[in-house]
């Protein structure tokens, strides 16, 4: 039966290892999400190395040392051998420490708050989570847009990040990394398709009841010019995104359709992000450039 | 506002069938017991030998009754969840709206951690670590009986709000600002903070109660260094439990706060910072986590040193490896938000740290193996666990350690690969643990053995639907399937949803094996009779009592020169000595006070939760009343005289000698 739950083991794995051909983080479309990938699939067998040899072991020993092989070794007050206990602190401890150098590097090149470098100039692109939707701004282009993300492949974007209301978590998992949106807080995420497709977009971290739908495409264009052709799609657009219809916007609603907004008001992601400040406008003015410069400071310290 | 506050006949939800027929089960179950306690007339026993005992034998043996229940409740929560996944592909809203899945999902996380695997360790630790120490009880056994009933009083809330009410919708970890009064303005969130907060109180205690048992009441002889390896995980555990759970107390009562009195410790607005909450939610989580596992870690060690016939292997490597993993579970909790925004020297910093458990942990699994080496083998439901367990954590630790690389958790976390993850240690870990604990020390506690086919049984059936229930969800974290999606729609993700659900069918059948072993065990119980007291040929000073043990523990205390106490007096021929004379034993008297205290209290609670300002006066007024009246009481202890103790020691000797003489 042992045997049995082996194979099970061992196929499933097989299967896990196919099933990363489509979709998913085993299949990723972006420089960021192959690197990760890469990094869980050389810590995985860094540390089979191990778990290989410690499941082998236990199954191996368990059959010999069954109580009807009477002709075994029999030592039932060995304890300690000062050999076996030095070898096995020594083996997790070697793994462990390449491992932590694995982690040291790959967390400072794979830090979400660092630029891509020799990628070129990145594309700024505001991300508001709201219940339950995402609102992306283009400050350079001065649209706006609900539920659906587009930029052109090969050019790293800089995703700023805040929320409206509750937390969330911003996510493609084709693309890499994942950051969380708080509000009054702005987070950085940047991040590459190395190639044009459309991905799954998420909300990971649990927020209310519309949460489930809280997904949205990420479009990679082809190129830059099929980029600026969908930006001034969106900007023949009527609807204008400023504080009142930003104010309708941020109502709860589910499974909110794609919306354009051929302008917006400048400025509205800070005053967002501002706004639980803000509230207190009534307080002297000087503190409150006080505390904006302090929260300035906090940002600014992430990305040291 | 009204005499019952916010409560109104409005918060009974009648219009959900499913709770509707499950309030109708747990009514008729509810009469049945009654009834048949009623026929028997067993109420006076019910009251006298066990509500108001402070035996800590039948305390634990209450623990791990609430536990099993509780078992139950959690799983019907995860089969429900399991079910609706797999029928809610391809766009289809399945059975369960997110109004009633989100309370679910909520629930079998706090029911599983809180009132599932706690009481279930704190139960066994209960019945068995005063007895390996050789004292007679606990250091404060009212205190005790307090505790169990203050986690009962959790137990209850969190229970009633199936029918009262709601419960949170906030995810098991209740994070602001979705916990806060602006989104989560209904009672649910309230049932979560005082049910955790009241039961917190008892788990606290009881650290603090167990503490002072290990460093005051050892029996003679025992350094620390020669303490039982199942008692000093649980010592471990312990410290844990006093150094974690006032973080979580005080985390609960700033939430609280928030919500009843308008502050702003965790809202949007005001200066209030939620990042606050998450970092003191974890920085008690994540010890709570090695609170579930130490404990287990201790079970898999008495299980393989006594199935196999031989000492533990590396006594002092698995103490102090326990003991640095419960040191390094206080420098780890930022691993449970890389994706905060933290800077890469913070990530990288607690993503080491969390590696480096993985060095101890290690050393645990390498010393079981050298245990196993040269032994004896003898396959029971014990071993089996923690056979299952050798394998399947060994999958479950090495996931984790990805998850602690912040490059690999920034696209893992919050998927499933995490659920299935943290499922992979605390079922095939701290679960499997339990299991093995449970039918290791059964006959200890109750007097006959569990049944093994069935045992074997609900071993196979646990593993293999563990197996199938949470393999799929590795795959499917890899999709990129995040975590309470109430539905799905990708096809890619529906054949191993389909899978997952199997596997909590499969695991359902173990469920069932393991209730009917305990019918078909309890119905044997003459033939299945431990006369002994020592079954399995153990270790430890446990075994040299009667199963179950005499409420005194020891007419004696033993004098301790080893590690295996008790293998040591087998040798030397000292087991099952009668004593030429016995002296008075001191004991506690059973006292009300622990129930009439949690019950004024869990009224408080309740209360509090639908604003009912007199019943929370009276209930916080009563606590304490009954508090100061029992403080007065001189008359909490007697004496048990020398005749009846020979007359108890004699037919344990006899028995024990004599079924020792029928099998050689």
């Amino acid at each position: 039966m042992l045997i049995r739950n082996l194979c099970n083991i061992a196929l499933a794995g097989i299967a896990l290892l196919l099933s990363g051909c489509s979709g998913g983080v085993l299949d990723p479309k972006g420089q960021i999400g192959i690197d990760e990938k890469n990094l869980i699939i050389i810590a995985t067998i860094l540390m089979l190395l191990v778990v290989v040899p410690v499941i082998v072991m236990t199954l191996y020993f368990a059959w010999k040392y069954r109580d009807s092989r009477t002709h075994e070794v029999y030592a039932p007050k060995w304890a300690h051998s000062t050999k076996i206990e030095a070898t096995v602190w020594t083996i997790p401890i070697i793994i462990v420490a390449i491992l932590g150098v694995i982690t040291w590097q790959s967390t400072q090149d794979l830090d979400p708050y660092k630029p891509l470098e020799d990628k070129g100039e990145h594309l700024v692109v505001e991300v508001v989570s709201l219940n339950w939707k995402w609102l992306f701004i283009y400050p350079e282009q001065g649209i706006a847009s609900v539920n659906e993300l587009v930029f052109p492949a090969n050019k790293p974007v800089q995703f700023k990040i805040t929320s409206e209301s509750t937390m969330n978590s911003f996510f493609i998992p084709q693309l890499g990394s994942q950051i969380y949106s708080m509000a009054g807080m702005e987070t950085k995420l940047h991040l590459i398709a190395n190639e044009p497709g459309t991905f799954d977009g998420y909300s990971a971290n649990y927020s209310g009841a519309g949460f489930t739908g809280m997904q949205f495409d990420a479009i990679a264009t082809p190129d830059e010019s099929s980029f600026n052709t969908w930006v001034n799609q969106v900007k023949a657009q009527d609807e204008v995104l400023d504080p009142a219809s930003y104010q309708t916007l941020a109502l709860p609603s589910e499974y909110h359709p794609v919306t354009y907004y051929g302008q917006v008001t400048p400025g509205l992601f800070h005053s967002i992000v501002m706004k639980y400040m803000q509230a207190h406008d009534d307080m002297a003015h000087s503190k409150h450039a006080m505390v904006s410069h302090s929260a300035a400071q906090q940002h600014s310290a992430h990305e040291e | 506002m009204s005499l019952f506050g916010k409560l109104s006949i409005n918060a009974i939800p009648f219009h959900e069938p499913i709770l509707v027929g499950t309030f109708a089960v747990v009514v008729l179950a509810g009469l049945l017991i009654a009834g048949l306690v009623t026929k028997y007339q067993k109420w006076g026993v019910i009251w006298h030998d066990w509500v108001t005992s402070v035996d800590h034998k039948r305390l634990g043996v209450m623990y791990i009754i609430l536990a099993l229940i509780m078992l139950i409740r959690g799983f019907s929560d995860a089969i429900m969840m399991r079910t609706q996944l797999a029928m809610a592909t391809n766009g289809a809203a399945g059975y369960l709206p997110p109004e009633h899945y989100d309370q679910i999902f909520t629930a079998h996380g706090v029911i599983m951690i809180i009132f599932m695997a706690m009481p279930f360790m704190i139960g066994l630790m209960n019945i068995i670590l005063p007895l390996q120490i050789g004292a007679r009880d606990v250091a404060f056994p009212f205190l005790n009986n307090l505790s169990f009933w203050l986690t009962a009083g959790g137990a209850i809330l969190i229970n009633i709000s199936l029918f009262v009410g709601e419960f949170a919708k906030t995810g098991w970890v209740a994070y602001p600002p979705l916990s806060e009064l602006t989104y989560s303005p209904g009672v649910g969130a309230d049932y979560y903070i005082w049910a955790l907060q009241i039961s917190g109180l008892g788990t606290l205690l009881t650290g603090v109660n167990f503490l002072v048992t290990v460093f005051k009441m050892r029996a003679p002889g025992m350094s620390l260094m020669k303490m039982p390896i199942f008692t000093w995980t649980c010592t471990w555990a312990n410290i844990l439990i006093a150094a974690s759970f006032p973080i979580l107390t005080a985390v609960l009562a700033m939430l609280t706060l928030d919500r009843y009195l308008g502050f702003h410790f965790f809202t949007n607005d005001a200066g209030g910072n939620a990042m606050m909450y998450i970092n003191l939610f974890w920085a008690w989580g994540h010890p709570e986590v090695y609170i579930l596992i130490l404990p287990a870690f201790g079970i898999f060690s008495e299980v393989v040193s006594t199935f196999t016939g031989k000492r533990l292997f590396g006594y002092k490597s698995m103490v102090y490896a326990s003991g640095a993993i419960s040191v390094l579970g206080f420098i780890v909790w930022l691993h449970h938000f890389f994706t905060m925004g933290s800077s890469a020297n913070v990530n990288a910093f607690f993503g080491v740290m969390t590696m480096v458990i993985a060095v101890p942990t290690g050393v645990k699994l390498f010393n079981w193996l050298f245990t196993i080496y040269r032994g004896r083998l003898r396959i029971s439901v014990p071993i089996l666990w923690a056979l299952g367990f050798m394998v399947t954590f060994t999958i479950g630790g090495m996931t984790g350690v990805l998850l602690a690389i912040p490059g690999a958790d920034y696209v893992l976390h919050n998927s499933l690969f995490l659920i299935a993850h943290f499922h992979n240690t605390i079922i095939g870990g701290a679960v499997f643990g339990y299991l093995a604990g449970f039918a290791f020390w059964f006959p200890k506690a109750m007097g006959f053995k569990l049944h093994e086919g069935w045992g074997k049984s609900a071993f196979w059936c646990w593993l293999i639907g563990f197996i199938f229930a949470f393999v799929p969800l590795y795959v499917l974290g890899f999709l990129g399937m995040t975590r309470r999606l109430n539905h799905t729609n990708n096809p890619d993700w529906n054949i191993w949803l389909y899978i997952a659900c199997g596997g909590a069918f499969i695991i359902m059948f173990g469920i069932i094996s393991q209730i009917i072993q305990l019918y078909v065990s309890f119905k044997n119980r003459e033939a299945l009779a431990d006369t002994t007291g020592d079954p399995w040929n153990g270790h430890t000073l446990e075994w040299s009592t009667a199963s179950p043990p005499q409420y005194y523990n020891f007419a004696k205390i033993p004098q301790v020169r080893d590690i295996d106490t008790w293998t040591d007096f087998k040798e030397q021929g000292k087991a099952y000595q009668p004593q030429l004379a016995y002296n008075p034993i001191h004991m506690p008297k059973n006292t009300s006070a622990g129930v009439l205290i949690s019950m004024s209290l869990t009224a408080f609670c309740f209360a509090m939760i639908w604003h009912i300002w007199w019943l929370a006066a009276f209930g916080f007024i009563s606590a304490i009343t009954v508090f100061i009246k029992r403080c007065y009481t001189s008359d909490v202890d007697y004496y048990v005289q020398p005749e009846e103790i020979v007359e108890i020691e004699h037919a344990h000797i006899h028995s024990a000698t004599n079924n020792q003489e029928a099998k050689a």
